[in-house]
Parts: structure tokens; C-alpha cells; sequence
């Protein structure tokens, strides 16, 4: 990669990424790879009941068993004195807030609901001693459809919670959209299911816990998406331990997706055990127990309308939501179904009156919190299907309905009816794009001529836009975080020139140690090999907030930016001295100062650098040696937008959807790495496509998970997809250093409407309008016949 | 996804073998272990012993002679799929064993496994079925043979008793004249057949059908034969039309339904993914 080595020319282009060697060959070290001398194993006994009563429990068969080190309940960690809690991080007005433990008290409130602790000298015996507690349970009624949840006589999850309303919230003007639809010429209808998916992150959560008691510090390594974020809610609400005697270490976390963002019981119950057995004790979450206890995503029960006049332009948008919240409120997932669903409902359109109305409700099952996307697949799905009932009950075409409703590109910023502002965009010209790459107008002549074969292909478009890297904090406040949204880096410049950049964000897969690198060999044209990244440690950078919400390179990025900004900035002072000019007269060009005609008299950053350390010759009031910390808090979301389009054929014999094509248009703003984007949106596509065609977690009416592993949830395998097509249109954000957007989540929020569209587009013979996802063959097949 | 504690034997000889499960009635025999060894882990079975046939010579192999193809229980299907013998003798044993699960799965599992296992979603008990194979098993108290319409009981319940195990699988050559297909539709998560259908069709000198069987994995409790559709193919022209006249008045018993796939779908994909299968058969007969 010399060539791309240096300077300027790295932000921006392919590199590939530095992070793979390591995890490609299995060298790199995981959570469960660790291993500390006299380490102990922790493993957790689960309620088999959705609903029940806990009579009583009795260990002493497994506290007898030969290897075990202690049994606890719940009892024994109240008793310990800690506070045990499991807070929520987010909240609404007026919100239900149970009470959540780290292992149920009395009561259980879904599978998998954790009721006691084996710790034992070994993983074996850890497990073989969970079949020796018995516990004496009064089952209960169970529920986990959201809608049904809130009928009267639903078993409530929490007595506290009637009707299992966590929160009733709204956004936008409910009488404009109700005068809207008064006077609509067509209203576009649809009730619509948004399934319950499970994260699957090919690394299961895990925890090693490292308490010592002389000096009070505990060591957490574990799978986390935001060390600081874990380490303060572990400090405050679980633990009470100091928060500066916290450390929490995220080693190379095999993906997360969202799952690995939220505090969950186990990681504090392993470094509870810790200190109370006062060994390093270890936690790993078996596939089984993944599919139990990781925040689930979506599980939305939906009616929405969309109000179009006679020119087929929206004038109004009505949505109602029940949205599951699970037993208990996870950490953000107020934030999911509220801030980050209703504020996405004006979509790319200029749509004068919008009303979501959103119930959370509790539910006996896993919590539902952020899973990529996290509301905005759920409202992009709502918003692009309504667009494609809306374009059928007008007549017009999907692309055309879509054109006369756009924000205009000179239209920006767009504020909407939902409190967001749009910053910037171009929706037309990225459905020009995508039209013309797919070559729309001869799809739809082959269409007909296929269906008079008695084939059925289908395309769908989804012309989506989502907000990300969630800003700026005060704002975020105003809404309920209880966090805030900024982010830190550290650009630090050694005596010898090299450089070390610490974020706060904490990478798990996204290729952060590359693309940050890209950032500061650019801003201060050293080369990129002379740059290392260290992130997920929260004892060696400063706070930050981690790596969600497509944040990264907005967010964590610009923080980056601005550091070594200030790097160069004081730099550049150094070098003014010490080339005795003055600093208005310096140029700064491939990491070189020079005055300004005189390049041959340069001083390069490594020789300011050493002089910076030696500190033998610094201007007046300079500190010696080369770093900056940043704090950057940005001034407003992120806006990626693009046009996706799905070309599908159905089986007429068997209902079964073969996906053909899949383009991708998006725009991203500047892209730091071309073949780290087009990586991401491959990844998010497969994802959603997922999501519309195969993933789906099934609750029995009782409220047992009966989709438990992976022979019964599909996740999709590389031959059931096309290879994806994508391309880009780049309209830089305005308001961060770097013009860059987000991109981690685009091709979720994206994908599941393009595909339900088109499988509907190629059953529109039969008179279909809808169809619920996963499109399975056999709803297929039952629409078609 | 750790089991519980088992003891385990690995015998060099069938004798061995099943003298070891005489004495240990909680054994389970352990093959290539992609049926068991899952369910131990999920601790859905914990089985006392387990007994390894893997190393036992007299269970590998595959031979040919005298019009027969006899394949040993150990046999991994990657062997049977890529096997110059059964795609010769046997094709379609072949064509389903290449279309178990992934390539790691084919390298470890066995024939014998999978048909002692009786999965009704898996591929091979169908295939079995159609070729009429022949299950030689060999018990404390002797050796015997069962066919494969004697075989499978219901769901993952066989013929075997507790200290047998299936030693070979025997099956005639195909006759001149006979062609034959597996086609799957297959679950998305696990890759085991929502259906999966196996025909086999033999064309006399006139060219009119002189035998024919369709058997079906994942519709019902066993893999089934659908022997109505096979005699009103025989004596057919084995058209078009006339296969899909055969198949149109096909109905499984006691079809089975899960969360995934109703019974009634399953009904409907058995008809089509059958007339799929013969169609297939007869351009290859």
C-alpha cells in the first residue's frame, strides 16, 4: 500500500483493512480467549417459565457438588449490599419505570430471566451444577404480542404498568393530519407487522471479571460497543463501586449489531461473583442463551395511513404503533420506537401534516432494544411501504409518486413536521441513478411480458433516509438520554513522529483502526503506517461514548479531525519559531511547514515533534510535547439518503422468493474508505433482506421463544443472496469537518421495504397489496392462491 | 453447550460394538455425531456412554458386485455423493448425499447414522426408500435384514432395537432404462428438506413406464412413499401430462405442520416439488 501511503491522498481511498490479518488467521483475542490464573467459571440459571412465581429455590444439591465454589440468588446479592440494579437510559414522560434486578427477585418475566449464580472451578461442572438447583415456580399466564398486551385482562408483566403501557407517546400535529385527511382524494391503508428479529452477533456475550479487593479495582473485559457507557452504569446503578476503579476493556468483539450497546445483568453478575469469591471470574453466553437474553429488535404491530390529494401529492400521515418493550426497559429502548421512529416519518417527502402515535408496551419476553437501525428500519418500512399503497391507489407509478413528494434539492435544510431538520440531499437524483442502473422502463416491458408466461417478477423501490450520529447532546437531553452524545479522541504525536489516536468510540467490526488512521494521515501528512488507533479501553482514553447509531466516523471521526487540527495548530507555532516566520506566513502541505515560496527550508512534523519533546527551544507560553484532546459535540444529526431497488421473481408453484438483483444507491456524504462503505451496506443489505425474507423470532401464545436456535431462525446464508450492486452520489454534510455521514446501518433501514415491495409489485396480479415479513414461501403461495 | 458426563468406548469390532451396548443399555452409538453430538450439548440427550463406531473397518467402504451396491454405515455422504460406484448403481443416493447440509457436514456424516437417526427432514431416508435399500444390522443375538419400508417407524424411531446397529446398506443396481432425481425444498435455518422429494421412473423397451417410485422427506413423521402416484404411472407414458395427472391426487397422511411450514403447504409442495422430481427422473431415464 506505499503508494497510498502518504498524506492527502489517503482519505478516501481503498485501503484494506489493517484489522484483518489478526482476525482472519485467529490470532486476534476475544473475550472468552482470555484467561487469568485462578480464574473461575460463572454460569446462570434461567427461568424456563415466560411468567412465574418463584416459591423457592434450593441449591444445596448443587452447592454439594464436587467442583462448585458458590450458588447464589438474588437474596445474596441484595444482601451484599450493593444496589443490583438495572437502570433504563433513556427516558419519557410519564414513563412506567419497574423496578429490574440482576436476578429475578420473586417473580420471573420471560425466558430466560436469570434466577441464580453457579460459580465452579470449571465450564463443566458450572453447567452440570445448574441441573441441581431446583427451583419451585407458580406459573403464570404469559403474553408477547405488543397489541394484544394491552387488552383487558392481558397478564400484566408489571402491576404497576396497566394495561402493560410503559409509555403513550406522540409526535406532530394530530389535528392538522386529521383536517389532512378530511380532505384527501385517496388515503393509502395498511396494518402492518414489523417481526421480532434476534441480533445473532457471531461473538456471543461474554465477561471476565478481575476484582481486587486491597486496592478496590475491578477489571471487566467483555463484549461492549461503549466500555464508558458500561462502566458507568455499572458504577452507578449495579455495583456502586467507584467509577474510577472501573476499568472496562472491550478486547476484538465479534460484531454486535446493537446487542452489545445495552447493560445487561450477566456482565455485572460475573464481576459481582468476582468480588465476592474474590477470583477472576469468567461469563460466556452460550448460542442458547444469546437467542434467550440478547435485546431482541423491531416487533412492531403497526396501522398507518398516508392522505394523498388528487395530484398525488402526500398532504397527510397518520401511524399508530404498539411497539414491545420485552419485561423490562433496556438500556436506550425507550429511544427505539419514540425519538428514533416518529421523528423518521416524514421520510424523503415534503409532507405538510404527520401524526405517530406510539404505545410501549411490556411483554413476557427478552427486552427489545437498538438492533441495527434501530426505529429507523421500522419507519422506513411504514413510510416506503404507504408510498407503494399510496402509488397503487392512485394509479401512478412507485417512482413517479415518489418525485412529485420529494424534498427538493433546493429545499435544504428541510425542517419537518417531526422536529428533525434536514441538513442536505439530492433524492431525486439518486432515484435517477438508481433508475437508470437497474433499467427500470424495460423491467416494466419484461414484466408484462413475463406474466402473460405465468411469471411473476417484481421490483421495489425504497427511497429512504435515515438520521444518524444522534446529536447534539443538549438536544438528545431535552429528549430523555440520560447520556450524552458527543465524543472524544486523543491525537497524540511522538517524539519520533509516530502517532497514537485514542477514541472513545469502541469498534467491533466496523474497521475503525484503518479509517480513523486514513483521517489523521491526511490532517497532519504523516504516513498512514506511522498511525495506530487504540479504542475500548476506559482506563487509557477518555470518556467517550462508543459505537452505534452509525456514529463513528460523524461523530468519533470529527472528534479525530478536530484533534489533530489542534495538533497542527500548535505545530505550526513550534515551526514558526523555529524557522523564525511568522505564522500567518507559513504553508502546511504533506506534513511539512515551510514560509510560504521556500519549500527547501521545511520543517516536517517529526523534526517539530522531537523539538516539541526536547523542549529545548519553544516559544513563549508553549507546553512541551505534540497532542491534542478533543470534544466534539456535534451540531446536528447526520442525513444519509439514498434509492434502493429490489428485483425479485416469485415461484408460482411454490410461493418461494428468489431475490435477482439488488442496487444500492446511497449517499453517505465524503466516504473515507470506498471498499470499507461498500462493505457496510453489503453487510446492512444482507441484513434486512434478512429481515423481509427469512429471520423472525416466534413467541407460542404462552410466551415461550419457539424459534430458540438456529435451525429454526434463519439467518440468511451467502448463496441465498445476490451479488448486490452498488453505487453512490456524494452531497457532503455542511456542518462536521469531515462531510461525512453515517453508513453502518443505511442498508437495514433500506432493504426490507425495497424487497416487500417488490415481492408485492410481482403479486399485484392477485390482487395483493400487503404482505407481512418474513415473506415466507408459504404466505407466497397462500396469496397467489 | 457443554453436556453432561458420559463415558465412552471405542470399539474395533462390531462384536465389540454391540456387546458394549448390551451392557450399557443408556449408550447411544456415536458415528459421525452431527445428530447426537448437537443434542448432548443442548443436553436434550444425555446419554450415560457413548459407543464410537468410527474406527471399525467392517463398517467403511463402499463395493459393488453381482448387481448390488453395498455401502458400509460408516460411509460419510461426502464418499457416497462423489462415489464413482453409487453414481453409477445408485445415482440417486448420490444426488441426495451431496445435498446434506454444507461440505463440513458431508465430510463427517455417515449413512448409517443418518438413517439409525430417522430424521424425517434429512435427505437420505427418502432416497432409501425409492431404491427399496436393504439394512443389514447386527445385534447381540445375531444379524438380520430389514428393508427400508420396514425401517423407519415414526419420527426418529427405527426398527433397530437398543443393542443393534446398522452395519451396511444394500441396494440393487438400477436397471437399464431407469433414471432418477432428488429434489429438495429446503427449510432456510437448518438446510433440512421442508420437502424433499426422490423419484425413480424405468422406461421398458416400448418406452412406456414399467416401475416408478416417489418418496417424500419432511412432510410427515417418516420419509413416505407415495404409491398411488407410482402405479398410475406404471404402464404410462410417463408424459407431461400424465405426471402431472399421476401427482395431481397426491395426499400424505398425517402431514405434519410446524411454526415454519403448515401441513397443507407441505401437501401443496409435495405435489410440486414431485411432479419436479419425476419430471427430472424420466428426462434422465
Amino acid at each position: 500500500m506505499a503508494g497510498e501511503s502518504n498524506g492527502a491522498g489517503v482519505f478516501g481511498s481503498s485501503i484494506r483493512r489493517r484489522e484483518d490479518p489478526e482476525l482472519i488467521t485467529g490470532r486476534a483475542k476475544y473475550t472468552d480467549d482470555l484467561q487469568l490464573p485462578n480464574m473461575a467459571y460463572c454460569t446462570i440459571l434461567r427461568s424456563d417459565y415466560a411468567h412465574a412465581k418463584i416459591n423457592s429455590i434450593d441449591a444445596s444439591e448443587a452447592e454439594a457438588l464436587d467442583g462448585v465454589i458458590a450458588v447464589y440468588t438474588a437474596s445474596d446479592i441484595a444482601d451484599s449490599g450493593v444496589p443490583g440494579g438495572i437502570p433504563v437510559g433513556w427516558l419519557l414522560p410519564d414513563m412506567v419505570i419497574p423496578e429490574h434486578y440482576m436476578l429475578a427477585k420473586d417473580t420471573t418475566r420471560y425466558v430466560g430471566d436469570g434466577v441464580a449464580i453457579v460459580v465452579a472451578e470449571d465450564l463443566y461442572t458450572a453447567h452440570d451444577a445448574l441441573e441441581l438447583i431446583y427451583v419451585d415456580y407458580d406459573p403464570r399466564d404469559g403474553v408477547a404480542d405488543p397489541k394484544k398486551a394491552t387488552e383487558d385482562g392481558a397478564p400484566l408483566v408489571h402491576d404497576e404498568a396497566s394495561n402493560n403501557i410503559a409509555f403513550d407517546w406522540e409526535i406532530g400535529d394530530k389535528e392538522s393530519t386529521d383536517s389532512a385527511f378530511a380532505n384527501a382524494a385517496h388515503v393509502a391503508s395498511l396494518d402492518i407487522v414489523n417481526n421480532r428479529l434476534i441480533p445473532n452477533a457471531m461473538e456471543p456475550r461474554a465477561a471476565l471479571a478481575d476484582y481486587n479487593s486491597i486496592t478496590g479495582e475491578l477489571t471487566l473485559y467483555m463484549t461492549t460497543q461503549n466500555p464508558h457507557i458500561h462502566r458507568l452504569l455499572i458504577s452507578l446503578a449495579s455495583l456502586g463501586l467507584p467509577e474510577h476503579k472501573i476499568r472496562v476493556i472491550a478486547p476484538e468483539v465479534g460484531g454486535g449489531f446493537g446487542s452489545k450497546i445495552h447493560h445487561y445483568a450477566d456482565e455485572a453478575i460475573a464481576a459481582w461473583a468476582s468480588m465476592q469469591t474474590g477470583r477472576p471470574v469468567k461469563w460466556t453466553a452460550t448460542r442458547t442463551e444469546t437467542y434467550l437474553t440478547d435485546a431482541h429488535g423491531r416487533d412492531h404491530v403497526t396501522h398507518a395511513e398516508m392522505a394523498v390529494d388528487a395530484n398525488g401529492k402526500f398532504i397527510g400521515l397518520r401511524v399508530d404503533t404498539y411497539a414491545a418493550m420485552g419485561a423490562y426497559l433496556s438500556t436506550f429502548a425507550p429511544a427505539v420506537p419514540t425519538y428514533l421512529y416518529g421523528t423518521l416519518m416524514s421520510g424523503e417527502y415534503d409532507l405538510p401534516a404527520i401524526h405517530c402515535h406510539v404505545y410501549g408496551v411490556f411483554t413476557h419476553t427478552v427486552p427489545v432494544d437498538a438492533y441495527r437501525g434501530a426505529g429507523r428500519p421500522e419507519a422506513t418500512f411504514v413510510v416506503e411501504r404507504l408510498v407503494d399503497e399510496a402509488a397503487r391507489v392512485t394509479g401512478l407509478d412507485p417512482a413517479e409518486i415518489r418525485r412529485r413528494n420529494f424534498v427538493a434539492p433546493d429545499n435544504f435544510p428541510f425542517q419537518t413536521q417531526v422536529a428533525l431538520a434536514y441538513d442536505s440531499g439530492n433524492y431525486e437524483g439518486a432515484l435517477d441513478k438508481a433508475l437508470e442502473a437497474i433499467g427500470y422502463d424495460d423491467f416494466r416491458t419484461e414484466q408484462a411480458a413475463l406474466r402473460e408466461q405465468g411469471r411473476y417478477v417484481g421490483i421495489g423501490l425504497s427511497t429512504y433516509i435515515e438520521a444518524c450520529g444522534l446529536a447534539p447532546s443538549a438536544v438528545v437531553g431535552s429528549l430523555g438520554a440520560q447520556a450524552g452524545q458527543w465524543e472524544s479522541a486523543v491525537v497524540r504525536v511522538h517524539a519520533t513522529g509516530k502517532v497514537t489516536v485514542y477514541s472513545g468510540c469502541s469498534g467491533h467490526g466496523q474497521g475503525h483502526e484503518t479509517t480513523y488512521a486514513q483521517i489523521v494521515a491526511s490532517a497532519l501528512g504523516v504516513p498512514y503506517e506511522d498511525i495506530d488507533v487504540i479504542e475500548g479501553d476506559s482506563g487509557v482514553m477518555p470518556h467517550g461514548w462508543g459505537t452505534y447509531g452509525s456514529r463513528s466516523a460523524a461523530t468519533g471521526g470529527s472528534a479525530i479531525a478536530s484533534a489533530a487540527e489542534k495538533v497542527v495548530d500548535k505545530a505550526r507555532t513550534i515551526a514558526a519559531h523555529l524557522l523564525e516566520a511568522a505564522e500567518e506566513d507559513l504553508e502546511f502541505e504533506d506534513g511539512n511547514f515551510f514560509v510560504k515560496g521556500s519549500p527547501d527550508q521545511a520543517q516536517s512534523l517529526p523534526d517539530v515533534a522531537l523539538q516539541a519533546y526536547l523542549a529545548h527551544n519553544l516559544p513563549k507560553g508553549i507546553e512541551p510535547a505534540l497532542e491534542a484532546t478533543s470534544f466534539y459535540d456535534p451540531e446536528n444529526f447526520v442525513f444519509p439518503f439514498g434509492t434502493h431497488i429490489a428485483v425479485v421473481e416469485v415461484c408460482a408453484n411454490t410461493g418461494q422468493v428468489e431475490l435477482q438483483r439488488y442496487l444500492a444507491v446511497d449517499d453517505v456524504g465524503n466516504v473515507i474508505n470506498p471498499m470499507i462503505v461498500d462493505g457496510q451496506v453489503h453487510g446492512g443489505i444482507a441484513q434486512g433482506v434478512g429481515q423481509s425474507l427469512y429471520e423472525t423470532a416466534v413467541y407460542d401464545e404462552g410466551a415461550n421463544l419457539l424459534s430458540g436456535t438456529m435451525l429454526d431462525y434463519a439467518v440468511p446464508k451467502a448463496h441465498f443472496l445476490p451479488s448486490f450492486e452498488t453505487d453512490r452520489t456524494v452531497t457532503p454534510c455542511p456542518h462536521n469537518p469531515l462531510g461525512v455521514k453515517g453508513v453502518g446501518e443505511a442498508g437495514t433501514i433500506a432493504s426490507p421495504a425495497a424487497v416487500v415491495n417488490a415481492v408485492v409489485d410481482a403479486l399485484s396480479p392477485f390482487g395483493v397489496n400487503h404482505i407481512d415479513m418474513p415473506v415466507t414461501s408459504e404466505k407466497v403461495w397462500n396469496a397467489m392462491n | 453447550m457443554y453436556p453432561s458426563k458420559f463415558d465412552y468406548h471405542r470399539p474395533s469390532s462390531v462384536q465389540e460394538a454391540v456387546q458394549i451396548l448390551s451392557d450399557n443399555p443408556d449408550a447411544k452409538v456415536l458415528a459421525g455425531g452431527h445428530s447426537l453430538i448437537p443434542v448432548m450439548k443442548l443436553r436434550l440427550a444425555a446419554p450415560a456412554a457413548l459407543v464410537d463406531i468410527g474406527r471399525i473397518d467392517a463398517l467403511q467402504g463402499i463395493s459393488r458386485s453381482n448387481g448390488s451396491l453395498s455401502i458400509g454405515a460408516c460411509v460419510t455422504y461426502n464418499e457416497i455423493a462423489n462415489s464413482a460406484d453409487v453414481q453409477a448403481a445408485a445415482p440417486l443416493l448420490a444426488e441426495a448425499a451431496g445435498q446434506i447440509g454444507d461440505r463440513q457436514v458431508r465430510y463427517r456424516g455417515t449413512i448409517g447414522g443418518n438413517l439409525s437417526h430417522a430424521d424425517p427432514a434429512s435427505d437420505l431416508p427418502a432416497a432409501a426408500l425409492a431404491l427399496d435399500a436393504t439394512l443389514h444390522v447386527t445385534g447381540a443375538s445375531g444379524s438380520r435384514s430389514v428393508s427400508a419400508s420396514d425401517f423407519f417407524v415414526d419420527l426418529m424411531m427405527t426398527a433397530l432395537q437398543p443393542d443393534e446397529i446398522l452395519t451396511s446398506v444394500e441396494i440393487a443396481a438400477a436397471a437399464a432404462g431407469t433414471g432418477s432425481a432428488y429434489v429438495k425444498f429446503e427449510h432456510p435455518a437448518s438446510g433440512y428438506a421442508l420437502c424433499g422429494a426422490a423419484a425413480v421412473v424405468t422406461r421398458g423397451a416400448g418406452g412406456s413406464c414399467t416401475g416408478a417410485s416417489l418418496c417424500f422427506n419432511g412432510v410427515a413423521s417418516t420419509a413416505v412413499s407415495a404409491s398411488g402416484v407410482a402405479s398410475s404411472l406404471v404402464g404410462s407414458d410417463l408424459s407431461d401430462d400424465a405426471i402431472v395427472s399421476a401427482v395431481s391426487g397426491l395426499s400424505i397422511p398425517d402431514a405434519t405442520g410446524d411454526m415454519f411450514a403448515s401441513a397443507g403447504y407441505r401437501q401443496e409442495l409435495a405435489k410440486s416439488i414431485g411432479i419436479q422430481a419425476l419430471l427430472t427422473a424420466r428426462d434422465r431415464a
